[in-house]
């Protein structure tokens, strides 16, 4: 017997609160009891959730207007500038902005303190904030200075548009160097001295979704302890890459992009970080629901840790030069135990991405359609696919003089 | 008994040979973890101290007749189990296992008795939730 469920079946079962919901932990050991098919009839939703550091986010505010009005050049916020290139009194706050003041690597290797995930974080805390802001003057807007406080209550809207969230798969970064370098994936410890990893494995969003099947643009979602939005492919959505039979991505594959309003948000599940040597970041809980309309969607949700591969990738000369060692794959399962294998060394791991808040993330957003507060969307549009011929492009190295004269000349 | 404590020493202190001192007169077991001693300044020296109760009591006494500030090391490196997000990237650094992952799980904790404050996980945190509690000291 075929099983086949429609997203408007299943809303209407979580508006009974009949909606039968488990993790994408917890279905596995029901497909270890009952099989598929039975899982499939049976399970509705199957949550997923991540949380770990996601570079590509940050939050759009628009402040409201200073009396006389000011159309903000340069903005900062607890003296991390924010970008003020759009209307008057908007700004984008990105994640990874620097301190003005932040000595960054100039002793190497940086501490960074205080950045863009911290005035994020600090914001939705419902702390004070100290914004300043400059600009050249105009007719409609005179005020050349704002330098005030405000908190997340005071502004007229604070919506987080984060570029790339929730990565299908991410690299286990190693060191193959003979000194301690300090990355975005952490510090790596010289001559294969760890392993570091970020993904949620078989919790994580896109490996039990792995074909964008019901995960699309408008596609409901957990998001800093919010309802967001998928509201676009991530940036670097590179789904045409090779996969295992089960689907899932033996590389960086697909990406998110998500949108939420801030003023719902938690700063339990929006941390500023602060990576020693590289920067400051944010780390962002992600969640998403996954209808089982058939036995695929089911298949697909049931993915294990020991299914799941992530390339081993040299940070020493491979990622930032291009000058790749081929060091194999790793399981998730492995990586996860705390030991991994790569050229024949035992090596220690090192997560960055937190697997207990993953599975919170997993159970609030099974209870939030438990209790019938979210109901699940189908997506407006579908993300490209694996079988879409995007080019993982580079930056072109051309010579400027040219293209100078261009921009001058454009008047 | 065996204990690891902080010994908090003075410029003055620290030209003298204490723990020459300690060890011969109360016949303590002395294992050095950390020191950071330098002449004409401040410092510390974080050891484990073993022996019988009354010779360990002696030790204890003899350093804080000498104005050394003797701490047990739990209060020195403080794990803010509040600002963990439970990423488990310091485990992999601590060679104590005193900051561990417990694997099934996969929740990370701090056994204060293991930890020998060597400051490794300081470095690797990325929500700084472990702080050390050396530099409020030293001035004395």
């Amino acid at each position: 017997m075929t099983c086949k469920k429609t997203y408007e079946e299943i809303n209407e079962k979580i508006r009974r609160g009949e909606a039968v919901v488990v993790t994408a932990e917890e279905v596995i050991d029901v497909v270890a009891e009952k099989g598929y098919a039975k899982a499939a009839q049976e399970i509705d939703v199957v949550t997923t959730g991540t949380f770990g550091p996601m570079c590509s986010s940050g939050v759009f505010i628009n402040f409201g207007h200073s009396k006389p009005r000011i159309r903000m050049q340069k903005v900062w916020l607890n003296g991390v500038e924010a970008y003020g290139g759009i209307a008057a009194v908007d700004a984008y706050l990105g994640a990874t902005q620097v301190a003005d003041n932040d000595p960054e690597n100039k002793v190497y290797p940086g501490r960074f303190m205080y950045g863009g995930g911290h005035v994020i974080h600090d914001l939705v805390a419902g702390k004070e904030i100290r914004l300043e802001a400059i600009s050249y003057g105009t007719d409609c807007y005179p005020n050349k200075k704002v330098d005030t406080v405000i908190t997340l209550a005071d502004v007229n809207e604070a919506f987080m548009f984060n570029p790339r969230n929730a990565y299908q798969n991410y690299n286990c970064a190693v060191n193959l160097g003979d000194k301690n370098i300090y990355t975005y994936m952490g510090v790596l410890k010289p001559r294969l001295g760890n392993a570091a990893y970020s993904t949620a494995g078989q919790l994580s969003p896109l490996f039990n979704d792995p074909h964008y099947r019901t995960t699309g643009i408008g596609t409901r979602i957990f998001l800093g302890g919010g309802v967001g939005y998928v509201a676009w492919n991530g940036t670097q959505h590179h789904p045409n890459v090779p996969r295992g039979e089960n689907g899932v991505p033996m590389a960086t594959a697909g990406t998110l992009s998500l949108i939420g309003d801030l003023k719902q948000m938690d700063p339990h599940w929006l941390v500023g970080l602060s990576y020693l040597g590289y920067g400051p970041t944010l780390a962002v809980g992600v969640g998403i629901p996954i209808p089982i309309l058939d036995e695929e969607m089911l298949r697909y949700t049931a993915v294990k840790d020991e299914e799941i591969f992530c390339p081993v990738v040299d940070y020493h000369q491979g990622y930032p030069y291009g000058n790749h060692t081929d060091l194999g794959f790793v399981s998730f399962k492995d990586l996860k135990s705390g030991k991994v294998t790569i050229n024949g060394q035992e090596v220690v791991t090192t997560p960055q991405s937190s697997y207990p808040r993953a599975r919170q993330i997993a159970g609030i957003l099974k209870a939030w359609i438990q209790a019938g507060q979210f109901e699940l969307t189908q997506p407006v549009a579908a993300l490209p696919g694996a079988d879409s011929q995007i080019d993982f492009k580079s930056l072109p190295d051309r010579q400027p003089n040219g293209v100078l004269s261009m921009v001058r000349n454009r008047r | 008994m065996k204990n690891r404590v902080v010994l908090y020493f003075s410029a003055v202190q620290s030209e003298q040979p204490i723990i020459y001192q300690l060890i011969k007169n109360t016949d303590l077991i002395v294992n050095i973890l950390k020191a950071d001693i330098n002449p004409q300044k401040e410092g510390y020296l974080v050891v484990e101290l073993e022996g019988d109760k009354p010779h360990y009591e002696a030790g204890i006494k003899f350093l804080e007749n000498l104005g050394v500030i003797v701490e047990p090391l739990s209060q020195t490196v403080v794990w803010h189990d509040e600002l963990c997000i439970q990423c488990g990237a310091c485990a992999s650094f601590c060679p104590t296992q005193a900051l561990s992952i417990e694997r099934e799980s996969m929740i990370v904790s701090f056994d204060n008795s293991r930890c020998v404050v060597c400051g490794m996980c300081l470095e690797c945190c990325p929500t700084l939730a472990i702080k050390l509690h050396f530099e409020l000291k030293e001035a004395v």
